[in-house]
Parts: structure tokens; sequence; C-alpha cells
């Protein structure tokens, strides 16, 4: 009796999952076993060369250096972060909402206009110039915290915000002074949060590109970086396949082994946690070291922009638009001239151009897979073969979680150029990559949404007399749309921002502005350089008002990210 | 001694408590008694410090509490849900006050093992919140209060999230604990039940304001109005015309208002030899209007001459019909002489 619909629904099942499917199987798992095979099979047959690679000094040192700077950056940015999430979340101060919105920018700010907002802070110019922090490890782990503090704020704000008080009232009047309220029952209630923040922000730090390959050169590299370095030959002078292959292997294991531990730790404590929404409170005499924090992050994260955007208006001490101008030319060539041809083969305005209709494309595509895939991931199974099923694809679409834009954006460059597969000249390749590296956020705001429909609304929506259309247009329509559209606004601002997988996939007459901001700062030149500053101010302009706009959808899964 | 003075509580416009002057010696277990938003959790924050006061004046022994914090009171409070800590063990959430004041290992063991026993719970200690039941959280609850030696115990509807059977059971070890413990308390709670079984003392507050205090005994006697009967569980309240017939049929002198509970009027059968029943003292004609049975009595709406409709009880396993004439007898102890 049950044979027909079970079947039936276990087919549905697989022809949603068939488009994702084939685009992961394309764009990630060929990659990325292609990749595998130039490590290990590199002529045809088992050379464990690999483990030569990992043994060498430098890959040593870059392996250390992208531990040590990743936890240093994690533990700064979960100290700066916890008293201004409690500060912005809890109390109610002056401009709460602005200040949180704001917030959320710098999360989203491309990691090149990262590196060159740190870099003109710590330059010897900037106001931090006398430190002598330029080129230091230092401006590396400034540059890591910068993103990710705004991650910890709302991870454990958003926990915090929801966090009943009633718990910390009882201990309250126990006898617990606020110190001890705070460390034994708040902190212990926080703790999910407090590592989940931690584990993202170390994988952001662990897998941060633009910002280690700006501000650490060939001289700090992670193993990010490194993977970039070997394969544009920037190291040798030669390009080397079998270091890279070895390097995001390595990368690779380590991030899923990351992903496996943080589940665990997140699975420890009594996760039932108690959901109110605690209105916020006046701030008293005793929150005067927790605003006095917060004030210090607020600085930290708005000095380097603010120093960024008047080094774009001034140039030899002068108030200026001409590095604005620039942004119509080509850049100034090398040799001074900039005759003709200048350094770049378009005009930046038209790179400007490029990343947006590029980001619309690769919004569309991440959406697209991502409503797939979530839909997928979050359907009740009704029978064992549906289960089966659904977990299999579970663990098949969570995959490009584990693995870093520039080890995809590798394996583009080593698969995707030959027949049968040409696409190096494909204009869509691009915007396939940065679908890709986008495709995990997008599930992660669609997912938990998608979770929170009880199914007996379907089930109701049903037994009126509601079809599966009218059904979808009653249930699901009305709280997805906006999720929906914020999901879109990440998309498009990752894309927007995207430079690891796609430094090593586009094509050179048709560059992202990006791109062109970190062949700028490569070359020398005053104007260069304060063009690659002017061009990274519209690029930032850009993705806050995008991310501005999704803050005003209020969806509630963006916060924890 | 807890004294407050003209203690009023606002939430921007909203005035939850509204200038309440109570009084609670040692020892002694006062119940607040309210229906719900009539602001007496508020008023129970608000000593507890948890609330800031619009105006008026919390002391404990003559000393004014607004410049002390909730941790330093001594009041230790009680939650409606426990508020256990949930990452604890049933031992370490007993243990937790004491530990606080930094007392050594084998004294908090000794003393929570003591207190799991006082409450019930002896061998529990291992146990996580989580794993208990609703009866036994509250327990460990309580004891985690107990072991804070407060000067003064805050119960917030300790009862009231559990089932009714369970709530009698506790209610009665409830109050054995404050005794045994001689615990100074103040409870509040909408459940008359629950406040007559643990409190020796009761204020009855609505909308803000306390209506009536005094000993349980008193107040039970003598509602201040209406409404306060009401509440307290007197069935209706009669006035004019049927107030003089309830009473006169009592033996009692006339009075413009009587609360009447429920049991206060017995029905039975109505004599079939006519002139009988008016010749009975104290018997009201009436006849049935609706017949509701339970397991231990049976009860009626019936409707009496000049007085109207009233609820009365049977005894259980006769089952009058409706339209059928009973004869009540009036309890003129379970009457209630309004003001």
């Amino acid at each position: 009796m049950t044979g027909r619909p079970a079947m039936r629904r276990v087919l549905g099942l697989l022809a949603l999952a068939a488009v994702p499917t084939a685009v992961l199987a394309v764009f990630f798992l060929l990659p990325v076993s292609g990749m595998l095979q130039r490590g290990l099979w590199p002529e045809g047959s088992l050379d464990l060369g690999v483990l030569d690679v990992l043994g060498e000094e430098r890959t040593r040192k870059v392996i250390w250096f992208t531990l040590w700077t990743s936890a240093v950056s994690t533990v700064v940015s979960v100290v700066m972060g916890l008293p201004a999430a409690y500060v912005l979340h809890r109390l109610r101060i002056p401009l709460r909402g602005v200040v949180r919105a704001a917030l959320l920018v710098p999360f989203v700010l491309p990691t090149v206009v990262v590196g060159i907002a740190i870099r003109q802070l710590v330059g010897e110019s900037g106001p931090l110039g006398s430190l002598g922090l330029d080129g230091t490890p230092v401006a590396i782990l400034m540059g890591l915290v910068f993103f990710n503090v705004a991650v910890v704020i709302r991870t454990v704000g958003a926990a915090w915000e929801a966090l009943d008080r009633r718990p910390a009232e009882a201990a309250a009047a126990l006898g617990a002074s606020p110190g001890q309220v705070l460390r034994t029952v708040t902190l212990p209630a926080l703790r999910p949060a407090i590592v989940s923040s931690a584990v993202v922000v170390f994988l952001f730090c662990a897998t941060g590109f633009g910002v280690v390959l700006m501000l650490g050169g060939t001289r700090y590299s992670s193993v990010e970086t490194e993977i970039y370095l070997l394969t544009t030959g920037a190291i040798t002078g030669s390009v080397e396949y079998q270091a890279a292959a070895a390097l995001s292997l390595l990368q690779i294991a380590a991030v899923v082994a990351l992903l496996a531990v943080a589940a665990r730790l997140r699975a420890v404590p009594d996760p039932t946690v108690r959901r109110t929404r605690a209105t916020a409170a006046r701030p008293t005499r005793r929150d005067l070291p927790a605003l006095l924090a917060t004030g210090l992050v607020l600085l930290a994260i708005a000095t380097p922009i603010a120093t960024l955007v008047t080094g774009s208006l001034r140039r030899d001490g002068r108030w200026t638009l001409e590095f604005y101008r620039a942004l119509q030319g080509t850049g100034e060539d090398a040799g001074g001239g900039g005759i003709g041809g200048g350094l770049l083969r378009v005009p930046i305005t038209d790179a400007l151009g490029n990343s947006l209709r590029i980001a619309v494309d690769a919004t569309w595509m991440s959406l697209l897979l991502g409503v797939l895939v979530s839909v997928v991931v979050t359907r009740r199974a009704h029978s064992r073969a549906e289960a089966s099923v659904r977990g299999v694809f579970d663990g098949l679409f969570m995959l490009p979680l584990g693995v870093s834009a520039v080890t995809l954006g590798f394996g583009f460059l080593i698969t995707l150029d030959d027949p049968p597969l040409d696409l190096r000249s494909s204009p869509l390749l691009v915007p396939i990559a940065q679908a890709l590296v986008a495709l995990p956020l997008v599930v992660r705001v669609l997912v938990p949404v998608l979770h929170g429909i009880d199914d007996r609304q379907r089930q109701a929506a049903a037994s009126l007399g509601a079809g599966p259309v009218r059904s979808l247009l009653t249930v699901e329509v009305p709280v997805l749309w906006r999720p929906l559209l914020a999901a879109a606004g990440f998309a498009f601002a990752v894309s927007l921002g995207e430079f690891g997988a796609t430094s090593f996939v586009v094509r050179a007459q048709a560059p992202t502005l990006p791109v062109v901001i970190y062949r700028l700062i490569g070359s020398p030149g005053e104007l260069n350089y304060g063009t690659a500053m002017a061009a990274s101010v519209v690029l930032a302009t850009t993705t806050a008002l995008v991310i501005l706009v999704v803050e005003r959808l209020r969806v509630p899964g963006v916060g924890v990210l | 001694m807890l004294s407050l003075e003209g203690v009023t509580v606002a939430f921007g416009r909203q005035v939850a408590v509204d200038g309440v002057d109570l009084d609670l010696d040692d020892g002694h277990v006062l119940a607040v008694l309210g229906p719900s938003g009539s602001g007496k959790s508020s008023l129970l924050r608000a000593v507890a410090g948890l609330e800031p006061l619009r105006s008026g004046t919390v002391r404990w022994d003559g000393a004014d509490l607004a410049g002390t914090p909730t941790h330093k009171r001594g009041f230790a409070l009680m939650f409606q849900d426990g508020q256990l800590f949930d990452h604890l063990t049933v031992a370490r959430n007993v243990g937790y006050p004491l530990r606080l004041r930094g007392a050594g290992r084998t004294a908090v063991r000794r003393r929570v093992a003591d207190l799991l026993d006082l409450v019930g719970l002896g061998g529990y200690g291992d146990r996580l919140p989580r794993t208990l039941s609703g009866g036994e959280r509250q327990r460990v609850a309580l004891a985690r209060s107990l072991a804070a030696e407060p000067r003064l115990l805050l119960l917030d509807e300790p009862l009231s999230a559990l089932d009714a059977e369970l709530r009698v059971r506790l209610a009665a070890d409830l109050r054995r604990i404050l005794r045994e413990s001689a615990t100074t308390a103040l409870l509040v709670t909408h459940d008359q039940e629950e406040a007559f079984a643990v409190a020796d003392r009761l204020a009855v507050m609505r909308e803000g304001a306390v209506v009536q205090q005094g000993t349980t005994a008193e107040v039970w006697a003598h509602p201040a109005d209406p409404a306060t009967a009401l509440f307290l569980g007197y069935a209706r309240v009669l006035t004019g015309d049927a107030a003089a017939a309830v009473l006169a049929a009592a033996g009692r002198p006339a009075a413009p208002a009587v609360a009447v509970r429920r049991s206060a009027l017995a029905a039975r059968r109505a004599s079939t030899s006519p002139g009988t029943a008016e010749g009975e003292p104290g018997g009201l004609a009436a006849s049935v209007v609706a017949v509701r049975a339970t397991p231990d009595e049976v009860r009626l709406v019936v409707d009496v001459e000049g007085v109207g409709e009233v609820d009365a009880v049977g005894a259980p396993g006769w089952l009058p019909a409706p339209g059928d004439a009973v004869t009540l007898r009036v309890d003129a102890a379970r009457l209630a002489v309004l003001p």
C-alpha cells in the first residue's frame, strides 16, 4: 500500500538533488580529485613525494605560521568581541541598531580592501606608522582580527540576547556577585556560542587569503597563500604543482578535522537552551568597563576604514579626487610612462562593471543551488530508503564547507582547461567558482529557516485541501522570502569581494575589481597605490550598501553565521 | 523583620505595584495572593532587588536596602520553574551558594547531603537537572535556596508549575520544611489552596495594591470585598434580599452582602410529605437547575425562591434531575459576611 507513495518521495528527492549534485560533481568533485591526482599520481603512478614536501623547512614554517596567527587572532577576536556582544545586545545604548548594522560590514568587506586599509594604517605615512608594524606579522593579525571580531560579536551577541536572565537572577539571589554570576552561570550558558564562533573564526583565519597575501607577501605565508604562490611560481620561479597539491590536501584534511571537532564540542553542553528575548537594560556604573572596551573595539574597526577613505582623497598633503578620476584609466605601467597601454588591459571602471555582472550571475547560481540543497537537506524522511538517500546528500553538500577558495580555484585551474571540459575561456567560470564559495553561506541562512517550519503546518494546509503548490505558497513562501533576499545579498557581497578562487580563474581581459586592486597594489607608483585605495573605497561602499539592505530585512538566522 | 513602605514599581507608564505596605516578622510565612497581572511577582522581584523601586522603601530590621544589590541582601529567590543550572549536577546546584561563600569541600558535601535529605531527595546528588521530574526539580531548587541560609526566602509561585496532586503533597512538605528550618518566607501565588497550605499570614493583592492582609484564618473568614471573596474560592456573593434569606436560613443576623462557598449549601431530596419542608429549621426550598457529578460529591446549581440561582452540593451517589425539588441546609461556618 505504502510502496508507491514512498517510491515517489524518494524519486522526488533524487530529482530535486539532481541539479546540485551534477554541479557539485563537475565543479567541485572533479577539480578537487584532479588536484589529488596531481599530488599523488603525477606520472600515472602513486608518488609519495607529497610527504617530502610536508617535511620541508619552508612548508613547516608555513604551517606553523598559519596555526599561530589563526590561534592568536581567534583569541584576540573572542576577547575583544565578548564585551561588545554584551553591550550591543543586552544594554540600551544610543545608536545600538546603527552600530549593530555597521558591524556586519567588516565581515563581508572584500579581503583586498581590508588588506589595503591595514597597510595604509600601519604604513609609514599612516596613523600607526611610527610603530613600525608594516611588513610584520602584527599587521596580518590586525587584518584577521578586523574581519572576525564582528563574527564573534554577532554570534555570541545573538546567543546572549536570547539568554534567559532568570538563571543569572537566581544566582544573584543566592549570593553570587556580578563577577561570580558571569563566571558560573552566564559564560557556561554562552559556551556553545563562544565555541562555535571561535571555530568559525579560526577557520576563517586559517583559510584567510587576501589579507595575508597583501600584508605578508612572500615573506609571511599561510597555507592558503602558499598554495597560491606555489601555483603562480612566485617562490621558486617555476610552478610547483606537487607542493601546492600537498598543501591543499593537508588543508582539506585539517579543515574537515576541525569541523568534526567543532561539531563534537558544540554537542557537549545541554543543547536545549531556553530561548527568550531579554529586554535591553539601562547601562549602570558596573557596565562601564564593558562600555569602554566596546568603544575601543568600534574605534579599532572604524580607524582602518577611515584611514583608507582619507588616504584615497589625499595626495601630496592636499585633498583631491585625482585617484577617483584615475579609475577611468588603466593604471600606470611600471615603466612610469603610461603611454598607450597602461598596467591593465581594460579601464578600472570596466572591472567594476565586470564585478557587478559576475556577482549577479553568481548570486542566482548560488541561490538556485542553495535552495535545492536546503530543501533536500531539511526534508523529513518518511522511509528508510529516503533517510539513507538524504544522508548521502547531506554529507555531499556539506563538503564545500571544508574546502578553501584557493583550493577550489586551483582545482578549476588544473582540471577545467583541457578538453572535454575546456571552460577556461568561458565567461561563466568565474561566477560558478564564486557561487560555490558563497553556497555554504546561502545554505546556512536557509536551512535553519526551513528546519523551523513545522511539518504539521504543511499537513494542516493539505488537510484543508491545499495542493503542493498552494501549500508551498501558504506555508513556505511567507517564511522564506526574507531569508532568500538576505541570502541573495550575502551571496552578492561575497561574490563582489571574492578574490581567492577568482584570482585563479579570472581572464585577463575581463578582470574583477578585487583582482585589479591587487594588481595595482603590486605595481610601483603612487598613482597606482592611490587608485587602488579609491577602487577599494568604491568596492567597500558597494558591498556595505548591499549588506545594510540585508540587515534591514532582519532575518534572525543571519546573525549566527 | 521585613517591612515594605509605599513600595511602587513601574514599567514605563504602567504601574505594576502601587504603594504597598507590608510587614513580615521573623519565622513567619507570608503569602501574597493575587490573580495574574496583579503585580505580585513584581513586588517579589522588588524585594529581591531585581526591579528598581519608583518610590517607597524596603527595609530589613529597620535598615533601608535601596543601595544593597541582590547578591548582598541575603534573600534567596526560588523561581516558579526552579531555574536550576542545567550544566551542574543536583549536588553542585545545591552546593552553589555554599561554594560562593568559600565553604570547604567536606563541609559542602555534608551540608548538601543534609539538605537533599530534608527535601526527600537523598542520593540524587549526581543526577542532572534535566533528568528530574518537575516536582523533583522544585525540591532541588528549594534545597539550593535553603543552602544560602537566607534571612528571607522568596518563593515565586513555587508549586504552580506542578500537577494538582503533586501540588497538594509538595505544599505540605514545603510547610514542614519551612517550619523545621525556621525560615522566614515570602510566597507569591495565584493559587489560594497553595497559600492556605503553606502560609500563616496572607495578603491579597489586586491591580498593584494590597486590598487585605491578616492571618490566613482571618482573611479566609472575613474577605474584605466581593472580588476578594470570589478570588478566595467563595462560589457566589449574594446581596440584598438574597443575602438576607440565606443568612436567615443560617440563623445569622441580616447583612447587606454575604459570600457563600459551594459547600455552604447542602442539598437533599425534598421531603414528600407536604408541610415538613417549610417547618424544618434552616431549610430552603429550591429546584434543581443543573447537575454535575464528581467522585466526592454531586455539584448542583439550584434556584431558590427569593434568592435566585446558587451553587450547592449533594451526597455522592444521589443524582437528581433538573426540575426536581430539593431542600437546602445552610452551614453558617461556610458563609462570610461582607462589610
